[in-house]
């Protein structure tokens, strides 16, 4: 039997006999082929497509006309990038870390056997099904000095009582830390949940026997357990501060001035709004770069774990 | 975890009432906004401006919903955000229709007709899923404006479809590569082709993973602004640019109830899908970023 198909499996439908067999054969690559043609195309084909229009001068208008790496040199230059950047670490280091600290702490929480423990998870998880659109302009308005939490404060007569950084260019960025970890911790807390209620309760009884304290159990055994839920999150929330565009938007609008700018909204801006598309593109790749950074780690320990494991 | 704190010792007693305190007040963080911005949507602008932000509406009113939906302004044009709301249906329906179907029949074929090179075409697909979006953008505008799709819903469609196969193919695959092949195999045997094989054995068990993949795309679809804000006109905006005009718009008098009103708008159809189907709604979210 010749081999048409060089399937994995042994009992296909006999290939090579007539031409129906052959299509059947054939079939599934074919259905495959539209969706690989979109991701070759529409994916690395446009990725390559960015890399090259970052290579050239292109302004208002896509121009082929290239400056070798001269657009990374004006990014590198450009103070407002440096802004967007600084503002990209800060925001996501805490980010990431009050979200793991709130929904590690939360999922514990709720794993000691609370009554209505459906309900809340309910109430912790909901932002996740909202826009960060929706969020965003929530949050403005919880924030807005004028009327929002700072003057609630006031009137309860704490007349000093002062919360006004989104209009503060020091602590706008710290606006959008509050607003994305209210929208994605109980994302987190739904994570280790699924991660605490996979633990075998055998480890723990047996730490119990020992005379370990609770703390100490959940500390010593419990969280260490948790290693790969601490892996995926980081790898998911890390991906979703970089993609953070809309709730800059809605929440600051990058202000005031620029000072809450992220490379997403830096990205937008320059190549749909100033007519920098070139250095809008050089931007694109150097967030391409950052995910991608994230993202070799993560696939390369995942493939080790799942080949040794 | 039996019997952890269960212990009815005075000291137990106290870290339960700790435990309870804790969860409480994490309610509150969850809830606050969410009854902030329900009460000011309901309230008259002299009452928010002189009563507190957690004051109970007083007098409450709908004329801010109505208003959000029928007549207030959205940059130019004041015609509230119901065009835009329709917009965003005709934009999410076809397009989780389409990404849901294409992603099934892929998933299928990837795991019950595997081939010498398929899981190197599911990890080409599955990149998709990771890529900043941006790196797309300035592309994908020129490419609709060679399909004539420019500023269109079914540009939008299109470019929703696009990015969205990656996720779905991921759901399908990862279900079915835990259905059992036996059948297939022995169905193969008796000659039933692909079609048939998806429509008869595998289609009848994908309820969860098709309910899985509809909610999972539609969220992201309905949400979705940068596709949205970059790619369409004033006409075909989806709902969650028009909010965003619609609250930056500064002429006259800030409404504060109709913007609140507008983002209930907005929010209302994912929220629903959430509390209806919340358990495929966490699946989805675990699914669509655990699996690597």
């Amino acid at each position: 039997m010749s081999t048409v198909t060089t399937s994995t499996r042994p009992v296909d439908a006999a290939p090579g006999r007539t031409a129906a067999a052959r299509l059947q054969a054939w079939l599934p690559r074919l259905v495959l082929s539209p969706s690989i043609a979109i991701s070759l195309f529409f994916v690395y084909g446009f990725m390559l497509w960015t890399f090259i229009l970052s290579l050239t001068s292109s302004r208002m208008l896509p121009s082929y006309e290239f400056v070798g790496f001269a657009q990374y040199a004006r990014l590198m230059e450009n103070e407002r990038w440096w802004v967007a950047a600084t503002n990209l670490g800060i925001f996501g280091g805490l980010f990431v870390i009050i979200c793991l600290g709130l929904g590690l702490l939360l999922a514990i929480l709720l794993d000691q056997r609370i009554r209505q423990e459906g309900a809340l998870r309910t109430i912790y998880l909901y932002p996740m099904a909202l826009s960060f659109i929706v969020t965003g302009v929530v949050w403005k308005w919880l924030l807005n000095p004028g009327l929002g939490i700072q003057a609630m404060v006031r009137g309860w007569g704490f007349e000093s009582f002062t919360f006004d950084w989104l209009i503060d260019p020091k602590m706008s960025i710290y606006t959008l830390v509050i607003a994305a970890v209210w929208q994605a911790s109980g994302f987190v807390m739904a994570l280790f949940l699924a991660g605490l209620r996979g633990i075998d309760d055998s480890i723990i009884k047996a730490a119990q026997l020992d005379g370990a304290g609770l703390p100490r159990i959940y500390w010593r055994v419990v969280i260490p357990c948790l290693r790969p839920v601490v892996f995926s999150a980081v790898m998911i929330l890390s991906h979703i501060a970089i993609k953070s565009f809309d709730l800059v938007v809605a929440l600051t609008g990058g202000g005031p001035g620029y000072s809450s700018d992220l490379p997403a909204t830096f990205m937008y801006t320059h190549a749909f709004t100033r007519a920098q598309i070139g250095l809008g593109s050089a931007s694109a790749m150097l967030m391409l770069g950052g995910v991608l950074a994230i993202l070799i780690p993560y696939l390369y320990s995942e493939l080790r774990s799942r080949k040794h494991g | 975890m039996d019997n952890v704190i269960r212990r009815r010792t005075p000291g137990a007693r106290l870290a339960r009432a700790v435990l309870y305190t804790v969860l409480i007040l994490a309610v509150l963080f969850y809830l606050m906004p969410l009854v902030v911005m329900l009460f000011t949507s309901i309230k008259p602008l002299e009452e928010i401006r002189a009563g507190s932000l957690l004051a109970i509406p007083l007098d409450p009113t709908f004329a801010p919903w109505a208003k959000a939906w029928g007549e207030a302004c959205t940059g130019m044009r004041c015609e509230g955000v119901s065009v835009y709301f329709f917009n965003s249906i005709a934009i999410v329906v076809p397009a989780v229709l389409i990404s849901t179907t294409i992603g099934a029949l892929n998933g299928y074929a990837l795991t019950k007709w595997r081939f010498k090179g398929s899981e190197l075409v599911f990890a080409l697909m599955l990149f998709g899923c990771f890529i900043p979006f941006q790196v797309v953008l300035l592309p994908m505008a020129q490419t609709l404006g060679w399909l004539g799709l420019s500023s269109s819903r079914a540009g939008l469609v299109l470019v929703h479809v696009i990015f969205g196969i990656a996720f779905t193919t991921l759901f399908f695959r990862n279900f079915y590569v835990s259905v059992p092949s036996e059948l297939v195999s022995a169905a193969k045997l008796d000659g039933a082709g692909f079609f048939r094989i998806f429509w008869r054995i595998l289609l009848p068990v994908s309820k969860p993973i098709i309910v899985v993949s509809v909610i999972w795309q539609f969220t992201q679809i309905w949400n979705d602004f940068l596709f949205g804000v970059a790619f369409s006109a004033h006409d075909t905006q989806p709902v969650t640019v028009a909010l965003n005009n619609l609250v930056n718009t500064s002429t006259g008098v800030k409404e504060y109830n109709v913007d609140m009103a507008a983002a209930m708008i907005a929010a209302l159809p994912t929220l629903v899908v959430y509390v209806l189907a919340g358990k495929y709604f966490v699946r989805g979210l675990t699914a669509g970023s655990v699996k690597g």
